[in-house]
């Protein structure tokens, strides 16, 4: 082991530069392994939960002898597991990986992440067989029963303590605006979980304390590892620093500012107080600021470098949904108004936008990192460029009808459920084409993350002869990514990146 | 090392302040709330039927939440003939206000649909009741028997030829079924003696 092992007080110097990038993420390897392999096993059970729950509109009296694949158990069953299995265990994977490389110190408690990683699996599994077995505790978004939080819980604070660990053996001065995403998430996801699960909420409080907690996952637990993602790996894979530092602080400071008095815009028109949706509404829209700021940010660091987006799979990936945050941020500020709430609360729209947040934005990013990290941890290269390309079309399309068609359905639902001479079956049958669409574009998405769980597979196993060279789309230009790690390039090209990521 | 400190300070209480105001400050507020007239704590057979609808993740397609006068067309459509009220959930350990209305909202059901009949029928088939539904069947919430077998205190659900099953069988509702049927009927929003009517 080089010097990085042997030094163990922080300090502002990293080893030479070749091996301490080498030497970190390689004791990245397991953990990293073992939450992003358990993140996709439960994406793929929960796109099947997903696709049962959809197709059961298209035939509801199929499966309905059994309790247990009743649609109002699969629907939470689905919700659980891609929310707690796939991206909270991608976000840590993920996380984990630029959280050592970020800090340029090798990852402590390692084994504490890997016993992390086997509570939050049991967890997961005596969750979801409780909530289709029946013990569901019908709280949007916290379904699973206690006893599965029992073990979660502990993951997470096992998590925090390996964060903790690593970052007081750091290497660098100056923490990148990933690190605070990350630190603040980390601290952030344990305290919502804990604070939610406290037995001391019934009737209406219970339902405001219920969109507090349910948004700010979405917001301060699921987002931040995204952004930070998004700000490593643009910057990263084209070359060139981030556009403003200054702009990134300000971006960090309004969404842990803001977003978390938003989520009661959830309940606008509800029996609660107004002035709780008067603040929900006003943080609501306060939050375009964060967005923005981001947004310029990212678009001004990859302005002139679009045509990279040809050839490097992360890059792809992580536009894509940086892109998406954009668009749903934009959309959730908008939305929160009372009389754009009239029309789309209790319809589709809401899940359409829903899946903008947790699948357009956030999963896809998690692709585009997973694309980038695996090469470097396992010290192999993806099989087929062919299948990656397969991957992002049936995500990236199925995604996107998805939104479009429930978001139009939603508001057509919408407006005729705001006149009364609609009969309400007759609304019902106006959402069904939509509904159609929905199953088509998931089964898209699910052949699209089996694809992907074969290629991880591939990848971890290292199956087959080692790949040749960095997996790109297409053959690439000479110099293209010249300056940069692209995209599954022998780690420790990118100096000047990697150098401006420490200021 | 100051930095980093700052950040997790900022962290901390951006969300501890949002967890008081939205989270803690609701249950202070609302805790001396009065239950409206008709509101009274379950009973033993309705908090059992209020845990099936849990169990079943009725919540998840049916509200129960009537809108304000003047916000949507609820009370137009005759879902209710007043807003709902903080006071009308006082009881609920557990809130079911949903987010969803594949189906419509349910909170005042047992004014609109009383029939035990038709809610025991819509259970075991909705579409026997309601052409064009893509609400689940709940047959597993049904025994299907002989009529020689069916006890006297046993409730037959009444099913038009298309959907009864064949031959001299006939569909008895399970105490879950009842139970349910039960909790459905506590769901009724009485009119309020003040005058403003959100």
């Amino acid at each position: 082991m080089p010097d990085v092992a042997s030094s163990s007080s922080a300090s502002a110097s990293p080893p030479p530069e070749e091996s301490w990038r080498r030497v970190v993420d390689a004791s990245t390897r397991r953990p990293v392994v073992a939450f992003i392999v358990s993140a996709t096993v439960w994406l793929l059970i929960g796109s099947l939960l997903a696709l049962i729950a959809s197709f059961k509109f298209q035939f509801p009296d199929w499966w309905t002898q059994q309790a247990w694949l009743t649609f109002g158990r699969i629907r939470p069953a689905h919700l659980n597991t891609v929310i707690y299995g796939w991206i909270s265990m991608a976000g840590v994977g993920v996380g984990t990986w630029l959280w050592a490389r970020l800090l340029k110190t090798e990852l402590r408690g390692r084994g504490l992440l890997l016993l992390s990683v086997a509570l939050w699996n049991v967890g997961m599994v005596v969750g979801t067989i409780g909530i289709l077995a029946g013990y569901s505790r019908s709280i949007e978004w916290v379904e699973m029963p206690y006893a599965a939080f029992a073990f979660i819980v502990p993951a997470l604070l096992l998590v925090v303590a390996s964060f903790v660990q690593t970052l007081r053996k750091r290497h660098v001065q100056h923490l990148y605006i990933s690190v605070w995403y990350l630190g603040a998430a980390i601290l952030w996801g344990p305290f919502l979980l804990i604070a939610f699960l406290l037995p001391i909420y019934s009737g209406v409080p219970e339902a405001t304390a219920n969109w507090w907690y349910a948004h700010n996952i979405l917001g301060l637990w699921i987002t931040p590892p995204g952004l930070a993602a998004a700000y490593y790996f643009i910057p990263k894979v084209i070359g060139r620093p981030v556009y403003s530092y200054h702009l990134s602080y300000l971006g960090f400071w309004t969404l842990a500012l803001f977003y978390n008095w938003a989520g009661v815009h959830h309940l606008v028109g509800g029996p609660v107080p107004q002035w709780l949706e008067t603040v929900s509404i006003t943080f609501s829209a306060m939050m375009i600021i964060p967005v923005i700021v981001v947004a310029v940010n990212h678009h001004m660091t990859i302005i002139g470098h679009f045509t990279k987006l040809k050839y490097s799979p992360t890059l792809r990936f992580v536009v894509f949904g940086a892109m998406s945050y954009t668009t749903v941020s934009l959309q959730g500020s908008l939305q929160s108004f009372r009389y754009w709430q009239e029309v789309t609360h209790f319809t589709h729209y809401t899940i359409a936008h829903s899946h903008l947040g947790v699948y357009a934005f956030a999963t896809m990013i998690a692709f585009g990192s997973i694309y980038y990290i695996m090469p470097r941890v396992t010290k192999w290269e993806w099989g087929s460029p062919r299948l990656v390309s397969l991957h992002f079309w049936t995500t990236g399309l199925g995604v996107g009808a998805y939104f479009t068609a429930l978001t139009i359905g939603g508001v057509l639902q919408g407006l005729q459920l705001l006149d009364p001479d609609v009969a309400f079956l007759t609304v019902v049958e106006n959402t069904k084409p939509w509904l159609v669409v929905r199953s088509v574009s998931g089964t898209l998405m699910t052949i699209g993350h089996f694809v992907f769980a074969y290629l991880l597979y591939r990848i971890v196993t290292q199956s087959g002869t080692r790949p040749e060279g960095p997996t790109y789309f297409y053959p690439v230009p000479e110099g293209t990514f010249e300056a940069a790690g692209g995209n599954g390039q022998p780690a420790g090209t990118a100096r000047e990146v990697e150098a401006e990521s420490d200021r | 090392m100051t930095r980093i400190v700052l950040v997790f300070l900022g962290a901390f209480a951006a969300i501890a302040m949002s967890f008081t105001a939205l989270a803690l400050l609701p249950s202070l507020q609302l805790s001396t709330i009065e239950p409206t007239p008709g509101t009274t704590d379950y009973t033993y057979d309705e908090q059992r039927g209020r845990e099936i609808y849990m169990r079943e993740g009725c919540m998840y397609c049916h509200s129960q939440q009537v809108r304000p006068a003047g916000f949507g067309a609820d009370q137009q459509r005759g879902w209710g003939d007043r807003g709902s009220r903080p006071g009308d959930y006082v009881y609920d350990e557990t809130h079911q206000i949903g987010t969803m209305r594949t189906g419509p909202d349910l909170h005042d059901i047992a004014s609109r649909q009383p029939s035990r009949d038709w809610h025991l029928a819509h259970l075991y088939q909705p579409r026997s009741v309601s052409p064009g539904s893509v609400m689940p069947a709940y047959p597993y919430l049904f025994e299907v028997k002989t009529k020689a077998n069916v006890q006297p205190s046993e409730v037959t659900v009444p099913l038009s030829a298309e959907y009864a099953p064949p031959g001299d069988s006939v569909v008895v509702a399970t105490h879950e079924a009842l139970a349910l049927y039960d909790y459905l009927m506590t769901l009724e929003l009485e009119p309020l003696d003040d005058a403003s009517n959100p």
